[in-house]
């Protein structure tokens, strides 16, 4: 490097020029990413603000306008509920496809699980209408809605439960066998605790995505004016992502400001998750 | 041994999800794909046919009269916005990660990268109302006009009338920005792991370091960027709420410039689910399950491919979670 920069002369004009423009144009594309990142929160943020008010946040929708009570309580109870299914299944499925690496059937888990993730939110969404919501009866409700985003927030779980876990040093394992626990005591009692920061971190994650899907909730939750009346099945219910996507194409400046409202409380919730799950995984890496 | 083989059954719910899901979807349209047959995927009509008369009997199969399901326009606007997606993320994506690997110091890699990144968790439907709200007015008043007056007058294709700023080329804009960090993540950590003897071995031959970069790093990540693309072109093929709100919901029309309205198969299960519900016969929904069953299969294959070339290709390197 430096026997370069101390004879610059003898590299050819061309050759500079096509160097200095290549990093100019690279430099370009990451200052243009950055500006559309900026140009994407500030829209959210600018109109969000000036939407947001003590009213939005304390009544429940009517028409075009009102508030965003019930969309707001039914995203906290669809999320909520979609984690309590996913988190079992997740942990365990991410459990095994860490501690039994090389077993075929971890190796199917792990594959399925990326596939998974990539399979289109709304051929979940039209899977939960065709199952539960039609098949099963269910109509438009917190279940089906519930499961739906279960299914989506798995593969999520199940991987970042897996990373964690790799993470775990061996010696551990080692200790706890040698002082005579089984394979339960050591996954449960060792292992998990020791990943138990980077678990949770992945599962924070789990519910910043589904806080923000649209596409599987259209079909299965449905859409509700009122506050979720506490059935499992057979009662639509409200989610804040609808709001977003309904009331913006309305010709009424109310339920425009309730779409900028709710935009808001959606990106700020899945802003604020990931910078926190980014603090405590970069902490946990310095610390290693 | 039988604690694990409980943790097996447990943990096989996520296995089971995915194959419940293809297994519901190809159960329920079986009787549309029988209808359809392969037309379904050459035809580019996609019509109820007269819901108020009474429905007809065709192969066995009760429809309503005059009903046709083809989606060929449906898999023309995907194919289309997802290849311009992939024209601008490309090699946006590739530059964000050459700056973030190679000119940007360790201690702010990090952070700048977790900015640009913070793209991905941004939700698909508040791109969808950015779209909506600032990019289409942009677009559609002044850059799209501009577009068809210079470079329209040598490519048909970008010429007038440019539209309302719905279309084509707006979808594969917005679509471009969500798997843009995709294509970044990936392919800067993989620069950033490449062997530093490398970059060495190419500065001693004379190279430039933008040369050490261009013609020795980089195609070291070839792989890992294939893999990538091909993760992005999965997301893409199947976003949904962003593509409907910009996209112009097109209806049995194939695009000519690039400005027109188009719809995708995710975009159109959404837009059309409330009409086909109107139909007793029960095809359109059947038909609609159909759409859904090609497009779990497309991004599928998408993503198994993709997931195979990283895993075989990279095994040592973390592959990004999308």
């Amino acid at each position: 490097m430096s026997a370069i920069a101390a004879a610059p002369r003898q590299i050819r004009l061309s050759r500079r020029i096509v160097s200095i423009s290549g990093w100019a144009l690279s430099g370009l594309c990451l200052v243009a990413l950055s500006v559309l990142m900026v140009w994407i929160l500030s829209v959210v943020f600018v109109r969000g603000v000036g939407a947001l008010n003590f009213k939005v946040l304390t009544t429940i929708t009517q028409g075009s306008g009102g508030g965003l009570l019930n969309a707001i309580e039914g995203t906290l109870v669809l999320s909520g509920a979609a984690l309590l299914l996913a988190v079992p299944f997740g942990v365990a499925a991410g459990i095994y496809s860490a501690e039994y690496r090389f077993s075929s059937w971890a190796i199917t888990i792990r594959f399925l699980a990326d596939v998974l993730v990539g399979v289109p939110s709304i051929v979940i969404g039209y899977f939960g209408y065709v199952a539960l919501v039609q098949w099963l009866g269910w109509n438009f409700s917190l279940a089906a809605g519930a499961i739906s985003l279960a299914i989506i927030s798995l593969p999520y779980i199940c991987r970042t439960t897996e990373l964690a876990l790799r993470q775990v040093s061996n010696d551990l394992r080692d200790a706890a066998y040698s002082l005579g626990a089984n394979e339960r005591r050591v996954i449960f009692g060792v292992c998990l605790p020791a990943a138990l920061p980077s678990i949770l971190t992945g599962v924070l994650l789990a519910l910043a995505v589904s806080v923000g899907e649209t596409a599987p909730l259209l079909y299965t939750a449905g859409w509700s004016n009122f506050m979720w009346d506490g059935h499992l099945t057979h009662s639509p219910i409200a989610y804040l992502t609808y709001a977003i996507w309904t009331f913006i194409n309305e010709p009424f400046a109310s339920a425009n400001a309730l779409a900028y409202a709710a935009a808001l409380l959606v990106t700020g919730f899945v802003l604020v998750i990931n910078i926190l799950a980014r603090f405590v995984l970069e902490r946990r890496r310095l610390r290693r | 041994m039988k604690f694990r083989a409980w943790l097996a059954i447990v943990a096989g719910i996520l296995p089971l999800a995915l194959i419940a899901i293809v297994a519901f979807l190809a159960i329920y349209s079986w009787p549309a794909m029988h209808f359809n047959g392969f037309g379904f995927v050459t035809r580019d009509t996609w019509r109820l046919g007269n819901l108020y008369a009474n429905p007809v009997v065709v192969h066995g199969t009760q429809i309503p009269r005059g009903a046709t399901y083809g989606i060929l326009f449906l898999i023309v606007g995907t194919l289309l916005s997802t290849a311009i997606a992939l024209l601008i993320a490309l090699p946006l994506g590739v530059g964000a990660a050459i700056f973030l690997a190679e000119v940007i110091p360790d201690a702010l890699r990090t952070w700048i990268s977790f900015f640009v990144e913070l793209l991905m968790a941004i939700p698909s439907v508040v791109f969808g109302l950015w779209g909506y709200v600032v990019v289409i007015p942009f677009l559609g008043q002044h850059l799209y006009p501009a577009l068809a007056h210079t470079l329209g007058r040598v490519i048909p294709i970008f010429g007038e009338p440019s539209g309302s700023g719905y279309g084509l080329l707006t979808a594969g804009v917005v679509l471009s920005l969500m798997i843009v960090p995709i294509i970044a993540a990936t392919l800067r950590d993989a620069l950033v792991s490449q062997p530093s003897s490398l970059r060495e071995a190419a500065l001693g031959l004379g190279a430039t370091r933008f040369e050490a970069l261009w013609k020795v790093m980089l195609p070291g990540t070839r792989k890992t960027l294939i893999g990538a693309t091909f993760l992005a072109l999965g997301r893409a093929l199947g976003e949904t709420m962003a593509v409907l709100m910009v996209s112009g919901n097109a209806l049995n029309i194939l695009p000519h410039r690039i400005y027109d309205p188009i719809s995708t198969m995710a975009a159109f299960i959404v837009s059309q689910l409330d009409s086909a519900l109107q139909d007793p016969t029960g095809l359109a929904v059947r038909s609609l399950a159909e759409i859904a069953f090609v497009l779990a299969i497309i991004s599928i294959i998408v993503n198994a491919l993709a997931r195979l070339l990283l895993l075989m290709w990279n095994s040592n390197q973390r592959s990004v979670m999308v």
